[in-house]
């Protein structure tokens, strides 16, 4: 008989992201932490309908957060550390989990007809790693600027309206918010399943759950291009 | 009817295999799938040919022998048919069908379109039993369960292990099938004193077979012959994750 080690994993963390179940569960709980960031900045984005002073002034709030326990600025890093790590976590546990699936099925059918299989579900992936780019083009947009034409970083007021009367990059963000409000659909349905959340009671919540916040997150970030493409706010 | 088949030939489980076609007539839309595939081998037989290779046993959908992949899905068109309850008036007169066998790197092709699903024992083997004390049968109602917990038991013990399940989810994962397994005793009394040794143990096996991973498409609960519920899954997750938690 093979003698089979007993001794307790030296790192549980690693020893759990190990199993597939781990992977999906740190995928559930980054994803919890996104999503409560995409709300938050979609909700932070509406402040724009409030005329240059209210949007400019709650952006200088969140470089000011933290203080004055923190100093300046400190507050912003420590947050985007966590984003960052959580988009890290996120995307290798779905790269490694992809690769996994790939290789359970080596031989491909020759027909695989889908029963039900929705068209989120089917872009997952693909949304998600054209996610992971327009995020880099939206960060170089409009947090460092290099990919704007007419950055001021004193005015993110300025550098929104400005961005999107020009209608080739309102529409990119158009698509990249679309393509979001498909992954939250299918993500926010998922990640019950994966956590194990499940009572007959609340199971038909989930999906309401899900349909209401991917339709309030994606309708609250398209209405800032559309209202500037519109004219709306100028 | 007239029915053109396209069907997957394979010597053995190293041999590549082809897609080969073969024109059927006078098939009786009263007829079961497996009865079809029975006057195609008797044709072949007939000819000298080597009749199709496919595994059956019950014909009634209980045994879970007899699944193969039917026009890319699993048992079929037919919801909550196995394929040997898949009646051929499904299909219209001049109709392609096209049959793969199970494709996974767990379920490899033994012959034609049968396939070796011994993988799936193997998780059973890794937890989906019950201690139980030997000699004499217990009283029947020494240990009470209720009855809401024992139809949903039952919901989940009827899975009958086709593998229909690995077979259509794009992922090639075992999910549906192994939460039934461990979801039809974790959620009786008899099945806790093993819970979560069964569901981290069932879940660690089901992985080291090769399975896939699960997406939540759910396709797996549309094909299933026995209409088992992706609940299950979400159930299996739950417990193999308070598994670990207890450091099991």
């Amino acid at each position: 008989m093979e003698m089979v080690a007993t001794s307790r994993p030296a790192n549980w963390f690693l020893a759990f992201y190990r199993s597939a179940l781990g992977k999906k569960t740190v995928m559930a709980l980054t994803g919890i932490v996104l999503f409560g960031f995409v709300f938050m900045h979609m909700a932070g984005n509406l402040k724009i309908f409030m005329g240059a002073e209210a949007f400019n002034h709650y952006a200088e709030f969140l470089r000011a957060a933290g203080e004055p326990i923190l100093p300046h600025g400190v507050g912003l890093w420590m947050f985007r550390l966590v984003l960052l790590t959580c988009v890290a976590l996120h995307i290798t546990a779905a790269t490694q989990l992809t690769l996994q699936n790939r290789r359970a099925r080596p031989i491909a059918y020759k027909c695989l007809d889908p029963v039900q299989l929705g068209y989120a579900e089917r872009t997952m992936r693909w949304s998600g790693y054209l996610m992971g780019i327009y995020i880099i083009y939206h960060l170089l947009h409009f947090t460092v600027g290099t990919a704007h034409r007419d950055f001021i970083a004193v005015n993110p007021y300025h550098n929104v309206i400005s961005a999107f009367q020009f209608w080739p990059v309102a529409a990119v963000y158009i698509v990249a918010n679309l393509l979001l409000g498909m992954h939250l659909y299918h993500g926010l349905w998922s990640l019950f399943q994966t956590l194990g959340c499940n009572h007959p009671r609340y199971n038909p919540w989930r999906r309401v759950f899900a349909v209401t916040f991917s339709i309030v997150v994606t309708a609250g970030f398209l209405s800032v291009p559309i209202a500037v493409l519109s004219g709306l706010v100028s | 009817m007239r029915l053109h088949l396209q069907i997957w030939r394979q010597e053995n489980s190293s041999a590549p295999g082809r897609l080969v076609k073969y024109t059927l007539d006078d098939v009786s839309g009263d007829s079961s799938f497996l009865e079809m595939l029975d006057l195609l081998n008797e044709q072949l037989v007939g000819k000298g040919e080597v009749p199709v290779v496919f595994e059956h046993d019950c014909r009634e959908g209980i045994c879970g022998a007899c699944g193969v992949m039917i026009n890319g899905q699993a048992h079929g068109p037919s919801a909550r048919t196995a394929t040997c309850q898949l009646h051929m008036r499904t299909f219209k007169d001049g109709d392609t069908i096209q049959i793969e066998p199970w494709r996974s790197v767990a379920f490899p092709v033994i012959r034609d379109l049968m396939v070796d699903r011994t993988s799936m024992d193997r998780i059973v083997q890794a937890g989906g039993f019950i201690s139980v004390r030997t000699g004499s049968a217990p009283e029947a109602n020494l240990t009470p369960v209720p009855k809401g917990d024992s139809d949903e038991a039952f919901d989940a013990a009827a899975c009958i292990g086709c593998g229909a399940c690995v077979a259509q989810c794009p992922n090639g994962a075992a999910q549906l099938f192994t939460s039934a397994k461990v979801g039809h005793l974790n959620i009786l009394p008899q099945g806790q004193p093993e819970r979560y040794q069964r569901a981290a143990g069932m879940v660690a096996r089901m992985e080291a077979e090769g399975f896939g991973s699960c997406s939540n498409y759910r396709e797996c609960e549309a094909v299933c012959p026995k209409g088992i519920s992706v609940d299950w899954i979400a159930r299996m997750n739950r417990d193999f994750l308070l598994a670990r938690l207890k450091g099991l």
